[in-house]
């Protein structure tokens, strides 16, 4: 989760800096969703992701180097420069991607699923997306497929509240995602995304559903994003109070006073921790920098296989 | 050489190529064992392969795609049917933007081996939602290839060749051509994707004609040969890749070039090809182009009315005499 903050952090700070071209969505505020999830995946489990995805990117083991290249538009990163932020993907730890229209990763995880499915493997598939994303139709015909052919899928909706500036309430008539489970007749399960011990149990038990061949779990991962939607979002349609209350929920300070209380983890210890991670992102920039751009007639290249 | 229809040849691409992969699956609304297929493509082949591997699905055209690209990009080989391609509309954001560009963003890190099957056009009186040509849409979004197969023989071929081709493939099969028959070998072959078939050799007027116009297209040759006007018809088989070079050199032969497409003529088929002529040929051409394609309406229900819209032979005869 620390390693999450720490490299958003940076990557706000190398958007400020003008090195960043487009835009950024960054992930601080969820990170005990992806890695609660994550932490009950292996390397082979599939991911599909959104445009906020570099926390799913790290959460699934994807380097740090590569990924930080890709926001900058460099020719080493994930996708040669072709993608950028909101199209991260690494196949070789079964990242199949990040997609930036709303709600298009929903079937194309059902569809994993279903080739999880045809393969006989064991393998299963978390498929991230925000609470704007299940108002799509995409989260209907996906989630009833899925569960109408019981496909080893986690659908995780990362409730943040807000769809850029639409809060959840104006758009929805329901306070919980997790109820739209009942009309596939799956489980679905609200829990407080920045508690990430509670994300890893229910995340934990949609898993050996999925493995087991029981279908589907919608889990509905309560949170919220600490900056705004994108890089240039004040966010000033959220009431002070409201996010003032969410930062003191951060998930990473809760975990490390946790751990701390419980005599898990010393003050000392989670310096070296910090300092460790800190230095591995100050590496992932320093790769990023100095990589090379893409080659201008490099844009021509991967149309078709 | 045994005849078949195009359906049946259909039918037996899709059988050979799951019999030999066991990759490649069938998804789509009433495509499986109860229904068999709208248009009975895939008659017999859930008896054969199982529900697993040709699989009924609901009614959501958005997630049928979806589920297909999320298969092809882990291993699998799906072969999509969207039963009227009318119906591609509800699909467009996972055609357009998710299996054309995946391999794009993601940096050519994957394949997306997808074939989606639809068939399409007008002459059966379903009116504006079940009658459509819109290949044209899809020639515009790089990251998909187009197959327009007007034969039975190039029907089987192309979809043997689509299976096997790592793009995604979108596969127009007019819904007028299905009873018809035509020979087809009993071995196997494919049909490479790019390379147009000249269907009758001419030297005075070229003809490009794509699917069900490509036999109109021959009709009103035979009839213009009657005239001695000695026409070249080419159907090009693939829109994307698109053989320029037969087409090109058609027309510095004949220097005379109709265009016959049933999509709308505005931004159509005819109008890119009629552009790629003129950039590539213009100075062969001893005669304006000429395009006979939809007068720029929906289709119509009333018989009077559709064949009024749709090209047929009397207008590719016209469009022939004012250029000879």
């Amino acid at each position: 989760m620390f390693e999450i903050r720490c490299f958003e952090e940076k990557v706000y700070d190398l958007y400020g800096r003008n090195l960043v071209p487009g835009t950024i969505h960054l992930y601080a505020g969820q990170e005990a969703v992806a890695v609660g999830v994550c932490a009950n995946l292996g390397r082979d489990d599939y991911i599909t992701s959104t445009h906020r995805g570099h926390g799913h990117c790290i959460a699934k083991g994807a380097r740090l180097d590569k990924i930080m290249a890709e926001i900058l538009g460099k020719k080493t990163g994930y996708c040669k420069g072709k993608g950028g932020s909101m199209h991260i993907a690494d196949f070789n730890v079964g990242m199949l991607g990040a997609t930036a229209v709303v709600g298009a990763g929903i079937p194309i995880a059902a569809g994993a699923g279903l080739s999880i499915k045809l393969r006989r493997t064991a393998q299963v598939v978390a498929c991230f997306f925000g609470e704007g994303a299940s108002n799509q139709g995409t989260f209907h015909e996906g989630i009833n497929m899925a569960s109408t052919w019981a496909l080893p899928v986690l659908f995780v909706c990362e409730n943040n509240l807000y769809a850029m500036g639409t809060r959840q309430s104006r758009v929805m008539n329901i306070a919980n995602v997790a109820d739209r489970a009942a009309a596939y007749g799956i489980p679905g399960k609200a829990v407080d995304g920045n508690d990430v011990l509670a994300v890893y149990e229910v995340a934990r038990g949609a898993v050996g559903r999925a493995r087991r061949g029981e279908g589907p779990t919608l889990i509905e991962c309560k949170t919220y994003r600490q900056k705004g939607h994108s890089r240039f979002d004040p966010a000033t349609y959220r009431p002070e109070d409201e996010v003032k209350r969410w930062l003191e929920k951060d998930p990473i300070q809760r975990l490390k006073t946790r751990l701390l209380k419980d005599n898990v983890l010393t003050e000392q210890k989670a310096k070296e921790i910090e300092d460790a991670i800190a230095a591995e992102v100050e590496k992932a920039v320093e790769f990023a920098e100095k990589s090379p751009y893409p080659e201008p007639e490099e844009a021509l290249e991967d149309v078709y296989a | 050489m045994r005849k078949v229809s195009y359906r049946d040849a259909l039918r037996e691409a899709l059988q050979e190529e799951m019999a030999k992969d066991s990759s490649v699956f069938i998804i789509g609304e009433d495509v499986g064992r109860y229904w068999q297929g709208a248009f009975k493509v895939t008659k017999g082949l859930a008896k054969k392969f199982g529900d697993e591997r040709v699989r009924d699905t609901p009614i959501s055209e958005s997630a049928i795609i979806g589920v297909a690209v999320g298969a092809a990009i882990t291993g699998m080989r799906p072969v999509a049917e969207i039963m009227f391609g009318d119906l591609s509309t509800l699909a467009m954001d996972q055609i357009a933007n998710q299996a054309a560009k995946l391999r794009y963003m993601f940096g050519g890190q994957i394949k997306v081996p997808l074939v989606i099957r639809m068939p399409f056009g007008a002459g059966v009186n379903v009116a504006a939602h079940h009658s459509q040509s819109l290949e044209a849409w899809f020639t515009h979004v790089p990251g998909l290839k187009v197959a327009v197969p007007s034969t039975p023989y190039d029907a089987k071929g192309l979809l043997k060749a689509a299976i096997r081709d790592d793009n995604p493939v979108m596969f127009f099969e007019h819904k007028l051509l299905y009873p018809i028959e035509g020979p087809l070998p009993e071995e196997e072959y494919t049909v490479p994707l790019g390379l147009a078939d000249i269907k009758k050799q001419g030297k005075d007027v070229t003809i490009v004609a794509t699917l069900y116009m490509v036999h109109k297209a021959l009709a009103a040759a035979e009839e213009l040969s009657k005239q001695g006007v000695d026409v070249e018809v080419i159907d090009p088989r693939t829109l994307v890749p698109l053989d320029k070079k037969t087409i090109t050199e058609s027309v510095k032969k004949t220097g005379r070039i109709v265009i016959v497409t049933e999509d709308c003529k505005t931004g159509g088929v005819s109008a890119e090809m009629a552009a790629m002529v003129a950039e590539e040929a213009l100075d062969y051409l001893d005669a304006p182009i000429k395009r006979v394609a939809e007068p720029d309406t929906p289709i119509p229900f009333s018989p009077s009315l559709e064949q009024f819209v749709l090209p047929d032979e009397e207008r590719i005869i016209k469009a022939v005499e004012e250029i000879i």
